[in-house]
């Protein structure tokens, strides 16, 4: 598969890359940085680049491009040192209270796994993760790979509110919920960081690409912070008016 | 500046623009106007730029008070507007004066109307539009007792020409949408595919912004209808493991994991977003050549217009 994606049409308006057919961080790697390339050497009539686990999506005018001008364009990007473009190093360390109202299927990941709610918390917060995609959801952020011991399937039936701020597991992955909405992933906990303001641009506070890590705080802790995130949300909403 | 009070929200009324492109990559759709024809020409029937904000309103029962004079044009689907219970002749600037009132009363053909105002309506900008996008806490649809804003006009005059009567589109359901086959056609049989272009598939009630969904025969999978998902293009129609399609439309989520059978070409949207729910349609298949065609046809189309409005006709 590596050397040659498959490029297909998405319509008559975009181009879909493909460049591999799982999950895994080296295809991920590989699309993020092959979208970081193509943004920088955009051809007039390319629009909105959206990477995804092994795909990425590419917009185009087709005013401006034919398919095939565009095709010859992303292959001639292929052969360039797609690897030595610079990955970002930077791991974000999110807050997260572990279990109870934060996270009420923790136990259910524990016992399907056969261990404690403590140690699910232990290996939760000992990997550092790759952000795959941004955007189930506004701002929504699925990463991976979880140590085998704490992966568990999504829910039977998804729960029609998820509150923003929620960590979960979904299979091989983990993720954060950025604005409340329907989900099926196990919960185990909650952080206080707004991870979805419009106030921000760009507004979501994960990019694909990016490296996570978490550590837990006490229910006193996520308070704390909840307050502190608020003020200056409130703060910024005032400067708009001012 | 106030334009209008909203007596009755109707059925969902939404403040919508050209959307706001960009964002795909944070899990946010572009969102707009859905009929961007309609939407377009309302705007330059009163001498706003064709991406104004304005009102889209779907099927019936909206009510608006006129807070002060103003110059308003109503395009789009035939939804029986009235001012002052006259009937409100669509597709031309229109003076209206403060105290009128300005509704939709019945639905005679297509599903969405556009309201525009001289000097377009303000309203709070989310990431550099107004377009409301609900799931995204952008706005919300209209409701009553909410005031209108607009921009003041300053007495910038309407423009000289007129919107050519016979280019009204004519919101026929009966033409096939044209789409173009894949990314994933290859994981539908034969049969699949067939079913897909030659049977009808009524909308279900459950068609939205996000997405028309379709009720009719089954398409059939060659291995199942999960994929790793990957992001979606405006317009795809995805199978899930029913078997009923789903076309994936302005306020869709970004990316998903079901196979997806074709495209609705770009020049077919409009049409598309004027057939409502309980209406049929139809798919035929195109090559990219004949949509990129198709949409080259409908820009000039719009240019024509543009020019005829403005007077240079």
């Amino acid at each position: 598969m590596e050397g040659s994606p498959r490029i297909l049409p998405a319509g008559d308006q975009a181009i879909l890359i493909e460049f591999g057919l799982e999950i895994n961080p080296a295809i991920n790697r590989l699309v993020q940085a092959f979208a970081r390339n193509a943004d920088q050497h955009r051809i007039p009539g390319i629009g909105e680049l959206i990477p995804s686990y092994c795909t990425l999506l590419i917009y185009y005018d087709p005013f401006l491009l034919s398919f095939s001008q565009v095709e010859q364009w992303a292959r001639s990007l292929f052969g360039s040192n797609l690897l030595e473009a610079k990955i970002s190093p930077e791991v974000k360390e999110i807050p997260v209270v572990y279990g109870g109202l934060y996270g009420p299927d923790i136990e259910f990941v524990a016992r399907h796994n056969q261990i404690t709610a403590e140690e699910v918390v232990q290996l939760h917060t000992r990997e550092t993760y790759l952000v795959y995609v941004v955007g189930f959801s506004p701002g929504f952020a699925a990463m991976g790979t979880v140590p085998s011991k704490i992966r568990t399937p999504r829910l039977q039936t998804p729960r029609i509110k998820v509150p923003a701020g929620s960590v979960g597991i979904g299979g091989i992955q983990t993720g954060i919920y950025a604005v409340e909405s329907p989900g099926g992933w196990q919960l185990i906990g909650r952080t206080p960081l707004t991870l979805f303001d419009l106030k921000r641009n760009p507004p979501a506070y994960f990019q694909a690409g990016d490296y996570a890590r978490f550590y837990p705080i006490s229910e006193e802790e996520f308070e704390k912070r909840r307050i502190q995130e608020s003020e200056v949300i409130i703060k910024n909403h005032c400067k708009m008016f001012n | 500046m106030r334009a209008f009070e909203v007596l009755n929200p109707g059925v969902f009324t939404t403040i919508q623009d050209l959307g706001r492109p960009g964002y795909m990559k944070y899990g946010i759709p572009a969102s707009g106007i859905a009929d961007r024809f309609s939407g377009q020409v309302a705007n330059l029937l009163v001498g706003n730029p064709p991406g104004a904000a304005l009102l889209e309103v779907t099927l019936f029962r909206l009510e608006l008070l006129a807070l002060n004079d103003l110059v308003i044009a109503v395009t789009g689907g035939n939804l029986s507007p009235t001012v002052n219970r006259d009937p409100l002749p669509m597709w031309q600037a229109l003076p209206i004066q403060k105290g009128d009132r300005v509704a939709f009363r019945a639905r005679k053909k297509g599903f969405r109307a556009y309201l525009t105002v001289q000097g377009g309506f303000s309203g709070q900008e989310f990431l550099g539009s107004r377009s409301v996008f609900v799931r995204g806490l952008m706005g919300t649809p209209l409701q009553a007792g909410n005031i209108l804003e607009f921009e003041d006009p300053e007495g910038k005059s309407i423009p000289q020409g007129n919107f050519p009567q016979e280019m009204i589109p004519s919101f026929s359901i009966l033409n096939p949408l044209r789409v173009i086959l894949g990314p994933q056609e290859e994981r539908f049989s034969p049969k699949g595919i067939e079913t897909f272009l030659t049977s009808e598939y009524r909308v279900s009630s459950q068609s939205d912004r996000m997405g028309y969904r379709l009720e009719g025969l089954a398409i059939e999978h060659l291995q199942g209808a999960d994929i790793i998902s990957e992001p979606i293009s405006r317009g795809a129609i995805q199978v899930p493991g029913d078997g009923l399609p789903i076309i994936l439309l302005w306020d869709a989520q970004v990316s998903g994991g079901y196979v997806k059978i074709a495209n609705v070409i770009t020049a077919d949207l409009d049409r598309l977003a004027q057939i409502m729910p309980g209406q049929s349609l139809r798919f035929q298949s195109a090559t990219l050549e004949e949509a990129h065609l198709a949409w080259r046809m409908e820009i000039l189309r719009f240019e024509r217009i543009k020019r005829a409005i403005e007077g240079h006709g």
